[in-house]
């Protein structure tokens, strides 16, 4: 399926292509099928380290890359499979950099934390939390710089709003209105913690205060996620500044692979809740279903043909090979 | 002497040293991310809240150069605070705080203040971890007068070194290698510190003089013990702190044995084995008989894939071969 242009989206949701819709429903059940078998290949101990799954959190990552443009950029973050794969990367070779082969995006040297597909706007993951707020702020400085249309979004997770650095370049990127989208997701833990306990006061006020537009909107629900980035890009793009959008959401499995036993910081009946009543997934099918946009054979046959994609970029992952030895020392310096 | 031989790991001796230091001391607290219920990813201070409670094990947000320097203030006013910094490369968030204001705060006012500090924080690859959480930054610390830097190679070592650093009047930077939390050995249930300064003989040699810290230690014992079955007697000596540092110990082993080679996990460039091979270089010259080797981290950023990880880092195969080389063995 092929990525829409800005021309044929239309205001109200229920009025968008169905086409459109049914591309990030693809894109959602990708992320979705891809974090199950990278939780497998850990299980599995075939994938070296941990990594941090972004399943649940779906609708964040495709709905505002949606309402991006290839040329434009992300930056993102230690949970950023999801990030990548909805600015464009393939499963296959997503695959083989979780699993250190030189196929991968980086070469096998940067891993689940570190991915980045330049080609496809992504300008990295990010293993120190709010590390890549500056690069994002710097893109749009760049692109401002160059005259070019492009903006830059920033995805951080709650855990960030603790780093001075966000603030100093939120600071900036006022001053000098900048094309840039802060996009907090709001998981609700720093890793074992509720972000109550590590954050005071509100969050959209600290972005408010700096003069920056700021709104919060449920992030399951990947239609209001589209449709209010589209809206700060748009403004971005008319030179009208950078905004900050906080999507409330939630993160499915721990805050690693290795993060199995979570009741000491959250319970099972609250994840089990999010999963039945608020997963964006099924919040996008009930909807396509119900609107009479689609039936559920279509969406059945997505889920089938993305599946496939998805076990056969694993395999390609696990068949390639490592790097020769000799790379370790390339590209120290450019 | 306790008996019978009472083991610890690693990361429950470092544990042990905390909870009894806060004991001792009220004014002894620990500041971190996650250092309460979930007592750190690494599961080091597991318990510790349950004793001391929120109060005295106190969460912080993701906010290193914060709480870092909300740690220094509290030193200044009379507090002994231990910061936990998660992984080590989040130190080069904190280091205005360590480095401009604590490390010089006591010299700055003419010896009226002080920062009685612990920064706890970590080091180590080979963890598949990649270039963000995997760096050895000793160095960056070694090299900066106020500062003392610790880096334990076994639970022993830790327990008694920590309550040392706990009790200093100094900032103090205190290493532990990430692979090393599940190590066992022998801590005496008997109180016991150990002092700065101090290096510690591993293993006693004849032949070849192995200067070695922290995870390299381990390594180093390795290589000696491969090296014994060739006929090479390999001397492993831990300095322990690498500031201060005891030069006199392994300039009298290097004098003996007229061989050595200096091995750290932090890079080569620049790195804590270049000021311990000067010293040897220097205290030594008349006696020795090769140059003195170093060996550290290759220079490049620590690599995802293992395939290019594993390279990176020293290993007894690779000690083993520089020592046998350096004794003209092929
Ligand atoms: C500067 C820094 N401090 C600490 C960490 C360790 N760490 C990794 S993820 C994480 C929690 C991040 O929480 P959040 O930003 O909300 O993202 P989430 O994991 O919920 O997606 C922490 C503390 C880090 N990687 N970088």
């Amino acid at each position: 399926m092929t990525k829409k242009t800005e021309s044929n989206t239309k205001s109200r949701p229920e009025a968008v292509d169905v086409e459109q819709w049914l591309h990030v429903y693809e894109q959602m059940v990708k992320i979705r099928e891809f974090e199950e078998k990278a939780n497998e290949l850990y299980l599995k101990a075939i994938m070296p380290g941990l990594t941090h799954l972004y399943s649940g959190q779906e609708a964040v990552a495709v709905g505002v890359c949606e309402a991006l443009r290839r040329e434009d950029y992300i930056t993102s973050t230690h949970r950023g499979h999801g990030h990548c794969l909805a600015k464009g990367a393939s499963v296959d070779l997503m695959f083989a950099e979780l699993l250190g082969k030189e196929a991968g995006y980086c070469r096998g040297k940067g891993g689940s934390m570190h991915i980045a597909d330049p080609a496809s706007g992504n300008l990295g993951a990010n293993a120190i939390v709010g590390g890549s707020a500056g690069i994002a702020t710097g893109a749009a400085l760049s692109a401002k710089k160059r005259g070019s249309d492009q903006v830059a979004v920033c995805f951080f997770g709650e855990g960030a709003l603790g780093q001075g650095l966000l603030y100093e370049v939120m600071n900036m990127a006022s001053l000098w209105k900048l094309p840039v989208i802060y996009v907090c997701e709001n998981n609700l833990y720093n890793e074992y913690t509720h972000y109550s306990e590590a954050l005071a006061g509100e969050v959209t006020p600290r972005a408010k205060a700096f003069g920056i537009h700021a709104e919060t909107i449920d992030g399951q629900d990947v239609q209001l996620v589209y449709e209010t980035t589209k809206r700060l890009v748009e403004r971005a793009r008319r030179g009208e500044g950078p905004a900050f959008l906080e999507c409330m959401t939630y993160r499915y499995y721990g805050h690693h692979v290795g993060d199995i036993s979570r009741t000491y910081y959250r319970s099972k009946e609250e994840e089990q809740e999010w999963r039945e009543t608020r997963d964006p997934l099924k919040i996008l099918a009930d909807k396509l279903v119900a609107g009479k946009l689609t039936d559920q054979s279509v969406l059945d046959h997505i889920q089938a043909d993305v599946r496939s994609e998805v076990e056969k970029g694993m395999q390609f992952g696990i068949d390639a090979p490592y790097p020769d030895q000799s790379e370790v020392n390339e590209d120290v310096y450019a | 002497m306790s008996t019978p031989e009472r083991e610890l790991t690693f990361a429950e001796a470092v544990r042990e040293a905390l909870a009894e230091e806060m004991r001792r001391d009220p004014n002894v607290f620990i500041m971190g991310e996650d250092v309460a219920e979930a007592g750190t990813p690494f599961k080091v201070l597991s318990g510790l809240v349950e004793e001391f409670g929120k109060e005295r094990v106190m969460d912080t947000p993701i906010s290193e150069p914060g709480f870092t320097g909300i740690g220094v203030g509290a030193a200044v006013t009379g507090m002994r605070p231990v910061i936990d910094i998660m992984f080590g490369d989040f130190l080069t968030l904190t280091m205005d705080q360590i480095v401009n204001q604590a490390a010089k705060i006591h010299y700055m006012s003419g010896g009226k203040m002080k920062a009685p500090i612990v920064f706890r924080t970590t080091m180590g690859a080979t963890r598949r971890s990649a270039a963000q959480h995997s760096q050895s930054l000793q160095a960056w610390v070694s090299h900066v007068p106020g500062l003392k830097v610790v880096m334990p190679s076994t639970p022993y070592d830790a327990k008694g070194l920590l309550k040392t650093a706990i009790r200093d009047d100094n900032p103090v930077v205190f290493i532990e290698d990430k692979m090393m939390f599940k190590m066992k050995g022998f801590v005496p249930a008997e109180e016991y510190t150990i002092p700065f300064g101090v290096a510690d003989i591993k293993r006693r040699g004849e032949d070849i003089t192995l200067v070695a810290t922290s995870s390299m230690v381990q390594v180093a014992l390795g290589a000696a013990e491969k090296l014994s079955q060739i006929g090479i007697s390999a001397e492993v000596i831990d300095p322990r702190t690498t500031s201060p540092l005891d030069k006199q110990t392994f300039i009298n082993s290097a004098k003996k044995t007229s061989r050595a080679i200096v091995i750290d996990e932090g890079y080569e460039a620049y790195g804590v084995t270049a000021e311990l091979a000067s010293v040897i270089a220097d205290g030594a010259f008349y006696y020795l008989d090769a140059p003195v080797k170093r060996m550290g981290a290759m220079d490049v950023p620590i690599p995802f894939s293992p395939a290019l990880e594993d390279l990176t880092v020293p290993t007894e195969e690779t000690v083993f071969e520089m020592a046998k080389s350096l004794c003209g063995r092929n």
